[in-house]
């Protein structure tokens, strides 16, 4: 199937988890974020737009809100993150652009930049307007981007803007990757990540579903095309490596999100326990309590330092309501056709940062529904036959130009980065746009 | 005493309003123009937001009191009947004949009244009927019209001057020689605030069309100012002065008694927030006061006079430069900014260099940076990354350093500087004793006329 436009139209989900994930950080009244935008200082050389991965000029598309011209402000977000709509819901702006503004050495509240972006972006979606770009004088060239998340459209778009066709291969129903299926939907709904991506359509860039690639449809887009970029994202989420784990009522983050967002799953039973510690971890349990769990429970390792989650995950999973267990680990899964109830063991912490299971002190935790957060593998198998160097099941890349070690492939997002920010995936993929654009300039002048 | 009034304007228009405005705290009223009632338009009020602030300048196209003489008369009466010990002026407007005057001044002081304000000053749609602006911009007609009300007036009389005129001190002079007892300065200057983009049209509205207005507001309080400080320091214009234009706080009161005021009105800061914000006016001031040891308004009124000259009798001298305090500085750099584009380019952001580098341009520097970054560490995800995310200590090369060589001592940095006592202007002795220009020129005169007589010495 390859079409170009309407995927908003066609966003599945469902009322009841509309209701259920209100906006985490709602948008700004229009007085609000004009006296917000007035406060931004507009500093030289400013230190959020240093901080933020596709370095978008923040005070200037601030000082565009406070002085009314909105067009402008969303073209300046764009120009620098054609996925500025969801990286404004879904950034990490506290450790990021918002982290890095002078205010708080003022002792003052920080801009609120995440917010501010988005209002600018919703205007733009209000108007009606198209994106402010329009593709570039053909050149005749085509790329074949594998995986359709944020860095195959980050750099889809930068391709179309240089006139290089862009042709996206996705194996999901819907383009987004972890925008559409994998944020928690009260940061970034699955519909506005789809409004955003139909403004990509219109670019030009052409969107293949259901398209798995294999080893051997690689080999054959790279005859019929001038260059791939994999954007491929990552693989599985690891399991827990215990008996029983194939057992109903055992799930990982990733799919337990993607059901919901696309309303396959609308509830969840009454105890539902999460393994991890990490940002995913916290939206899946987020998203219990959200379904209507009665008890939520965040199975970690380690203790809250060492959690990966940020800080302020961390707090607003307790302002939801997730009970947090430290220092404890999985050791059974109890139960006969599904799950009952997890046995669960002390972890002991040896000098040399070595986790042991202490078994004569663990307990029993009840529960109907376990879901895994405890990271993702790779998804880099078929690549393995030499054809890009890899490291760690990761894509190796110049992370200047996102070149690989085969001169016709290039990488972004989170297979070579090993699972970051959206933003840091937008980055990637813009940055690969802009070199593939210039490889291909440079080697079709010595054809 | 207290010295804040309201002004002659839409809070002073009835009776009602007066007296609520007594209970609130104001000292006296001017009560709105009295005069032939005349027939408004809609709308006639049209202001100036700043920055989310609403009406930093206010502008309007409202005339005199709507109002029949006889009912301002008979309020006027029973005000004061009521409220004995407040001030309450009658501002009046009349054609300009000696035998309107006389009648007018007659039937207010009648009234009840305890002073008269002659409006000379409302610059818009009176003055084409040959009152207002159009007499205040008159020397001879200002002082003929104040010499014919004080022939009948037996309260004092005070003349509102308008300021649409090139020196204010020409009517002032003018009122004083018709005998006025006291002045009140400013009106509202001419203005169009501004223009609707999407309608073409211009504001206030009055069905498609507009016309100037008067203008007021915190943003001509620095006009009204210099007004007042131009006749307080003028001995042939000089008299009690009423201070009016901006005044929205005890600050603004401070400033214009310092100037030489004895009384101040206020209008706008009550169109926009009521009679209560008196309560805070004359309580600011009080403690000002008390912290300054001042027992009464005479202890500082005029007090600021002395300190304001022509430009040449400045000290040419005095030098002062910008400091930039290092461990304030937040790194917003906008000193940085302004002192490159707005003015000597004498500060530079060279402190993380080895040795300092005032040849790079802010738009070097901005070119240099967006080549240098290329990721961004995020906490947590980056193991050797910082850590933690703001407050950051700021970068020493955010930290602009200030040129002291070069400094001209201009102060624009600090004005824009948003940490408060982040730039200070320190003083640097430059060795030389004071030294004004009027100074400089007089002993160029005397070397000029030694050279041609062949003075040696000099």
């Amino acid at each position: 199937m390859s079409t170009s436009v309407g995927f908003f139209e066609r966003s599945p989900g469902s009322p009841e988890i509309a209701a259920r994930f209100g906006d985490l950080h709602p948008p700004l009244a229009p007085a609000s974020a004009v006296i917000e935008a007035h406060r931004c200082l507009y500093c030289f050389d400013a230190p959020c737009t240093a901080a933020c991965p596709t370095h978008i000029d923040v005070p200037r598309f601030i000082k565009k809100i406070a002085s009314g011209n909105l067009e402008g402000s969303a073209r300046t977000i764009l120009d620098a993150n054609i996925l500025g709509a969801s990286c404004a819901r879904a950034c990490p702006v506290q450790v990021l652009c918002e982290g890095s503004c002078v205010m708080h050495r003022n002792n003052e509240r920080p801009i609120e930049i995440g917010r501010l972006q988005r209002f600018a972006m919703d205007a733009l979606h209000a108007s009606g307007a198209p994106l402010p770009f329009s593709p570039g004088a053909d050149t005749g060239k085509k790329v074949a981007l594998i995986g359709g998340g944020p860095a195959s459209l980050a750099c889809a778009a930068e391709l179309r803007r240089q006139g290089i066709q862009a042709e996206i291969f996705d194996a999901r129903e819907l383009p987004g990757g972890l925008n559409t299926y994998g944020i928690a939907e009260y940061k970034l709904p699955l519909a506005e990540s789809l409004r955003e991506i139909d403004m990509l359509a219109q670019l030009g860039v052409e969107f293949h579903f259901n398209a798995t690639v294999d080893a051997e449809k690689l080999a054959a887009l790279e005859a019929q095309f001038d260059a791939v970029f994999l954007g491929v994202g990552l693989g599985a989420i690891h399991k827990l490596g215990l008996a029983n784990e194939e057992r109903e009522g055992v799930t990982n983050a990733l799919d337990f999100i993607a059901g919901y967002k696309s309303g396959t799953i609308t509830s969840v039973p009454e105890k539902v326990a999460v393994i991890g510690g990490g940002n995913t971890a916290i939206d899946a349990a987020n998203a219990a309590v959200r379904l209507g769990a009665a008890e939520v429970h965040m199975i970690y390792r380690r203790g809250p330092q060492q959690m990966s989650a940020f800080a302020f995950e961390y707090e607003h999973a307790k302002q939801e309501g997730v009970r947090f267990h430290f220092h404890v680990t999985p050791v059974g899964i109890v139960g006969a056709d599904r799950i009952e109830a997890l046995q669960l063991a002390r972890l002991e912490e040896l000098t040399d940062g070595m986790l042991v299971p202490k078994a004569e002190d663990g307990r029993v935790l009840e529960v109907d529904l376990v879901v895994l957060a405890i990271g993702q593998g790779t998804h880099t198998d078929f690549l393995r036959d030499g054809k890009v160097q890899l490291e760690k099941g990761r894509i190796v890349v110049n992370r200047v130009n996102g070149k690989t070690s085969n001169p016709k492939y290039f990488a972004g997002g989170d297979c070579t980065n090993g699972g970051r920010e959206v933003v840091d995936a937008v980055a990637d993929g813009k940055r690969a746009g802009i070199g593939i654009a210039a490889w291909l300039e440079v080697a079709h002048a010595n054809a | 005493m207290n010295p804040f009034w309201l002004a002659s304007a839409p809070p002073t228009n009835c009776g009602e309003q007066i007296m609520r405005a007594f209970d609130a705290g104001w000292g006296g009223a001017v009560w709105k123009t009295i005069g032939e009632p005349i027939t408004n338009v809609s709308s006639r009020y049209s202001s100036i937001d700043w920055n989310g602030q609403r009406m930093m300048g206010l502008n309007n196209i409202e005339l005199i009191s709507d109002r029949p003489i006889e009912v301002n008369l008979r309020e006027i009466a029973e005000v004061k009947k009521r409220y004995p010990k407040h001030v309450v002026i009658a501002s009046l407007m009349v054609e300009s004949s000696r035998e309107a005057w006389h009648e007018m001044v007659q039937r207010t002081e009648d009234a009840g009244a305890d002073g008269l304000e002659l409006n000379f000053g409302c610059p818009h749609g009176m003055s084409e009927r040959g009152m207002g602006s159009a007499v205040g911009q008159v020397p001879e007609y200002c002082e003929q019209i104040t010499a014919w009300v004080k022939e009948k007036a037996r309260t004092p009389v005070i003349v509102k001057l308008t300021p649409n005129i090139s020196d204010i001190r020409i009517p002032a002079r003018a009122a004083k020689a018709g005998g006025a007892d006291a002045l009140s300065a400013i009106n509202t200057i001419n203005s169009i605030t501004g223009i609707d983009l999407d309608t073409l049209e211009p504001r206030p509205n009055v069905d498609g069309k507009s016309s100037h207005g008067g203008y007021c507001g915190p943003a001509v309080k620095p006009i009204a100012l210099n007004m007042v400080q131009q006749v307080m320091s003028d001995p042939t214009a000089a008299l009690p002065m009423s201070g009016i234009g901006g005044v929205a706080t005890w600050q603004d009161a401070a400033e214009f008694i310092l100037l030489g005021a004895g009384t101040v009105q206020v209008c706008t800061a009550a169109m926009h927030y009521g009679y209560r914000i008196v309560e805070d006016m004359a309580d600011g001031l009080l403690a000002w006061m008390g912290r300054k040891g001042y027992q009464s308004l005479d202890d500082f009124r005029g007090r600021s006079l002395p300190n304001v000259l022509e430009w040449k009798q400045l000290n040419l001298n005095y030098k002062i430069v910008a400091h930039i305090e290092e461990t304030k500085c937040i790194g917003c750099d906008l000193c940085y900014t302004a002192c490159w584009d707005g003015a000597h380019q004498c500060i530079h952001l060279d402190r993380g260099l080895p040795s300092p580098d005032i040849t790079r341009t802010p738009a070097q520097i901005a070119a240099i940076s967006s080549r240098t970054i290329s990721m961004t560490p995020l906490p947590k995800l980056d193991a050797h990354s910082a850590g933690g995310h703001g407050p950051y200590a700021t970068p020493l090369a955010r930290i602009p350093r200030v040129d002291e060589e070069h400094c001209v001592g201009c102060n624009l940095c600090s004005l824009v500087c948003p940490v408060p006592e982040c730039i200070t202007m320190q003083q640097r002795d430059t060795g030389l004793p004071p030294e004004t220009w009027e100074e400089r020129v007089a002993k160029g005169a005397a070397a000029e006329a030694n050279a041609i007589t062949g003075n040696p010495n000099l």
